[in-house]
């Protein structure tokens, strides 16, 4: 089997995580010699069940480099080459991926994935992406020209949340992580200087705000136990009090209860100052645990309201104590036990005080830290499905190319379903340079808004250059001092006013060289924008958008970035957590059916045709328009 | 009477309409790469969850060790903490290994059961090597030792929390009373003969014991189950129900008449049959067969298919030409099939999730895994 196509490819495999490791295995055993490997992570325990090619051992070495060796035990005799670093480093530009026949992604997050297809149609190589969740996953081929690439699809923003909903009415229990980890462990652990919705809210009906600071704020002579007591009254009894006599928003709602630490603990609170000597068990760092010192272990036990309470308490006494110096700098970190025990007992005495079902430490660590279930199994099908897919590519066996599904409950009797691959979009901004259309109010918005909201989280650019037909307004990346301070001025000038002024008509190229991609945006003034439903004050089409899942009434937080100002619409998610891509079937999610197609709706997907490879005697064609697939017989 | 069938027509249409919707919704799903756990997702979770732990308040009780929490970890989250208990606790059995029980065995060990046995007396040769990555190719390491011990030592590293054990003996020197140590078991590389001797005493042990055969050739794969009376959960939409599956023994499904099989049947399943029929009546092992006995196969395709009515088009000349030129494993078809076959070992041990009834079949050159039922009960259906 190992023709010479496979033998003298060069392939690039970006990603060493769950996907990777069977695609390393199963590359190497179909004879493939000359294979460079990408991987920025290093080896986590949770990564021991399906990432076979790493040991206990290997805890916090690279993947690139330990997948390398465990995979030239068995087949010494070929050459891999790993890097331990970020796919988006300078280093792997376009001439880097040249080199290659194909590229093989194993990726976790959009971000890269993004990158790597932008420098593959930048370098003329094709692409392999791939993504699993739990018994789900897909294998689709992205070749320049042939088929689509991989931004011709919208994809999912990830969820948002309205804050209102987090601040003053949740009705579930993510809503009441949401507000634990990124309101509450943000205002007492993490930047101070960073707006937060919890004092915002909190205090609607005080003017001062001034006082409900203080009240946060951790003075150093101040009893540890009674400053968490007065944390613990402040957040679910004073809060919920004051959001309680606010009576026209519970007219349809459940009201919920205040709950103070006296009532809970009663006798307790006194036992808790008497274990404060007794933390000699507890070790430094990531390892400290109100669990430990509480003596509680499993982590699939639901806490009652009492032994949330305590382990709040406990775990905020230990931050103040054992964790003094993170203080200030924390972000939720899903493998910080601490952190995550915090959240839990939070969210948890806030669903208490809603009505909302109690959640077991891992059950919340899983909403918290969006952790993607994985499993072997899966990744295996995958990856050999990716193999096969990139003979294909080699052979340039373009008929054949397919994109296939791993289905968990199969549709008709098909488990693994091959699809033919689209054809490119041709209004697609990355493979087909279409321009796009930015609706702004340019004697309002700064240049700066139009840089970071649109150019690097909607057009997904790391080091963007923007002109004004022959000017250069800005700049990112390694530039000269002085060029640094006009761009920075440049930055806080609305677009109008700007040295080469950018009103309705304009035509901004902005450019990435690292990306090797250019697009062009044309600008239409407009003067209002609705705060609810445009809340970036600027609205970009001429591409399919992403899906919108927020549920925008006002400003909204989502599950896994910081609060600011802006809602967060796309989320960096470049953690440790591999196998990343697509989601559960019986997850509902809303769709725009035929009826609406307000949202996402772009006519222009109606030319493309998907069919479904069957039986000469039955075949099914599927519609390739985003809107939903019909499904058609033809006869 | 117009009326109501136009009635029950719209009612059709309807129902009709939310199958593809649902189905759309899948594909939709599917197609899209979700990044982040969203509400509904994430309450979809929840719900997981909710019922896992009703579940295990009526389980045996026995926690899961921090240990194994850690480990576990993402798994549980698929399928939850009292499957994973049963996980740990099942013993598997394995006779004959090359690529594909290769991977099957990597799979299983890393999902967490309790025990696996190995069964494989082959020495090392050049073929068995080349598809399978639990044996380094250091004569210095395979000399002297069989294909169960290599890949024992190998596995064992996987996961220290599952025992691997080696066996010794032919398929058929084994009796009721040693099938019957194990949950789940799976033979390869051996004739239909030997395939349906250990079915049966599997079916003759005191407990159900869950049997499977797997077969690799060129690009193409089968898997056989065999779950007997099989009792599990699934979830539909919101709630839990109960399902019940009756399987036949290998023997009964391969004589259900080629006739009374639906028109798509998989051309694999046809193919595998002549080839396997070949290799009995040659007396040859398993895998035994080689372009030198194309022209005498396909006399023999010819044959079974005038005797059971069948026309020869459903049965491709050029599908057993490949089939028999290139009997080594194909690598990224071993990796697909030994990950369905593990998956579906995952599912019968813990009782969760739609199991396959009864044949599998994958095909690299056109990509499509396909489920085949082959039952007396599914006749004419």
């Amino acid at each position: 089997m190992a023709s010479s196509i496979i033998k003298d490819a060069k392939v690039l495999m970006v990603g060493a995580g769950g996907i990777g490791c069977e695609l390393l295995k199963t590359l190497a055993l179909s004879g493939f010699s000359e294979i460079h490997i990408i991987d920025m992570d290093t080896i986590e325990v949770s990564n021991l069940n399906r990432q076979f090619l790493f040991r206990q051992s290997h805890v916090g070495q690279s993947k690139a480099k330990v997948a390398r060796d465990a995979v030239l035990k068995f087949r010494p005799k070929i050459n891999i080459t790993s890097y331990h670093a970020n796919v988006k480093d300078p280093d792997f530009n376009v001439d880097f991926f040249k080199q290659f026949n194909v590229v093989l992604n194993g990726l976790d997050n959009l971000d890269a994935r993004r990158h790597v297809n932008r420098l593959c149609l930048a370098a003329d190589v094709p692409l392999v992406e791939s993504g699993t969740t739990g018994f789900l996953g897909q294998v689709t081929v992205h070749v320049k020209g042939r088929t689509e690439c991989y931004e011709c699809q919208p994809k999912p923003a990830p969820k948002t949340y309205p804050v209102c909903t987090i601040t003053s009415t949740p009705s579930k229990f993510v809503h009441c992580i949401v507000w634990a980890k990124e309101l509450l462990f943000s205002k007492l652990f993490g930047d101070k200087n960073q707006d937060n919705d919890l004092n915002v809210r909190s205090s609607d009906a005080a003017s001062s705000s001034k006082n409900i600071e203080d009240i946060f704020e951790h003075s150093k002579d101040e009893d540890i136990g009674q400053y968490g007591k007065k944390i613990f009254d402040h957040v679910f009894g004073y809060n919920i009090e004051l959001a309680l006599s606010n009576e026209e928003t519970w007219k349809n709602r459940n009201r919920p209860k205040p709950i103070y630490s006296k009532d809970v603990l009663s006798d307790e609170l006194d036992k808790q100052n008497g274990d404060l000597d007794n933390d000699n068990a507890c070790g430094d760092g990531f390892s400290v645990s109100a669990m430990s010192s509480l003596g509680m272990k499993n982590p699939q036990d639901i806490w009652s309201l009492k032994e949330n309470s305590r382990v709040f308490l406990e775990a905020l006494r230990l931050f103040f104590t054992k964790r003094e110096k993170d203080i200030g700098n924390l972000s939720f970190d899903k493998d910080d036990q601490l952190a995550v025990e915090f959240v839990t007992a939070a969210a948890n005495i806030r669903a208490a005080s809603f009505g909302i079902p109690l959640h077991s430490l891992f059950e919340a660590k899983g909403i918290a830290g969006n952790i993607v279930h994985a499993v072997a199994t899966t990744n295996a099908v995958i990856a050999g499905l990716i193999v096969i897919e990139a003979i294909k590519v080699l052979k340039n066996d373009i008929k054949s190319y397919r994109m296939t599904y791993c289905l968990e409950h199969p549709a008709r009797n098909t488990l693994l379903m091959p699809v033919e691959p689209f054809e490119p979009n041709k209004s697609c901004y990355v493979c087909s340079e279409s321009p796009v259309l930015l609706e702004i109010n340019t004697n309002r918005s700064k240049l700066k808004d139009v840089v970071e909201k649109i150019i690097k989280a909607k057009l997904g650019m790391s080091l963007p250059l923007v002109m004004n037909a022959s000017n250069l307004l800005y700049e990112a990346g390694d530039i000269e001092d002085d060029m640094v301070a006009i761009y920075n001025a440049n930055l806080e000038k609305v677009l109008a006013e700007l040295p080469s002024p950018v009103t309705g008509g304009t035509m901004l190229t902005v450019e990435d060289f690292q990306q090797e991609l250019k697009c062009n945006i044309n600008i239409k003034h407009r003067e209002e924008f609705d705060e609810e439903k445009e809340p970036d004050g600027m609205v970009l089409s001429g591409w399919t958008q992403p899906v919108a899942a927020a549920e925008n009434e006002d400003k909204s937080v989502s599950n896994g970035a910081n609060t600011s100002d802006a809602p967060i619409t796309e989320v960096e998610k470049s953690e440790n957590d591999d196998d990343v891509g697509i989601i559960s079937p019986v997850k509902k999610r809303k769709l725009p059916d035929d009826s609406d197609k307000s949202n996402t709706a772009d006519d222009e997907r109606h030319h493309k045709k998907l069919q479904v490879i069957d039986d000469e005697d039955d075949l099914v064609m599927l519609d390739g328009n985003l809107d939903g697939f019909k499904k058609r017989r033809v006869s | 009477m117009e009326k109501r069938k136009e009635k029950e027509r719209k009612k059709q249409e309807r129902e009709g309409g939310r199958e593809r919707k649902i189905k759309s919704d899948l594909v939709q799903a599917v197609y899209n790469r979700i990044y982040e756990i969203d509400e509904s997702n994430g309450s979809q979770l929840l719900f997981k969850m909710d019922h896992r732990l009703r579940l295990e308040m009526n389980g045996d009780g026995e926690e899961l060790t921090a240990q194994e929490t850690a480990l576990y970890d993402r798994q549980i989250r698929v399928w939850g903490a009292d499957a994973q208990r049963r996980l740990s606790k099942a013993h598997v059995l394995v006779y004959g290994i090359k690529g594909t029980i290769a991977e099957f065995c990597k799979n299983i060990v890393l999902a967490g059961v309790g025990s696996l046995t190995l069964i494989d007396d082959r020495p090392i040769t050049e073929e068995l090597l080349s598809s399978n990555f639990l044996i380094p190719p250091d004569e210095n390491i395979y000399n002297g030792k069989t294909i169960a011990q290599l890949c024992c030592d190998s596995l064992k590293d996987f996961n220290p929390m599952v025992r691997v054990f080696v066996e010794k003996g032919d398929l058929s020197s084994f009796d009721v009373e040693f099938f019957g140590k194990f949950d789940v078991v799976v033979v390869s590389c051996c004739s239909r003969s030997a395939k349906k001797l250990a079915n049966e005493k599997c079916r003759k042990a005191s407990k159900r014991v869950a049997f499977y055969t797997v077969d690799c050739r060129d690009s193409c794969g089968e898997v056989f189950v065999d779950l007997q009376d099989y009792k599990y959960q699934k979830k539909k939409m919101e709630e839990t129900i109960e399902c019940h599956l009756k399987y036949p023994c290998f023997e009964d499904a391969l004589s259900v008449p080629w006739r009374a099989l639906h028109r798509r049947m998989s051309k694999l399943y046809f193919a595998m049959r002549v080839i396997e029929k070949f290799e009995e009546v040659e007396g040859r092992s398993a895998g035994d067969v080689s372009d030198a006995d194309l022209s005498n196969v396909l006399k023999l395709k010819k044959e079974l298919c005038t005797a059971q009515s069948l026309n020869e088009s459903h049965v491709p000349d050029t599908l057993l030409e490949r089939l028999v030129a290139d009997t080594t494993e194909f690598p990224p078809v071993s990796a697909v099939i030994g990950g369905i076959l593990g998956q579906e070992v995952i599912k019968a041990i813990s009782g969760k999730g739609d199991p396959i009834k009864n044949f599998f079949y994958f095909d690299a050159s056109d990509g499509k895994g396909i489920i085949e039922d082959i039952s007396d009960s599914n006749i004419g259906n």
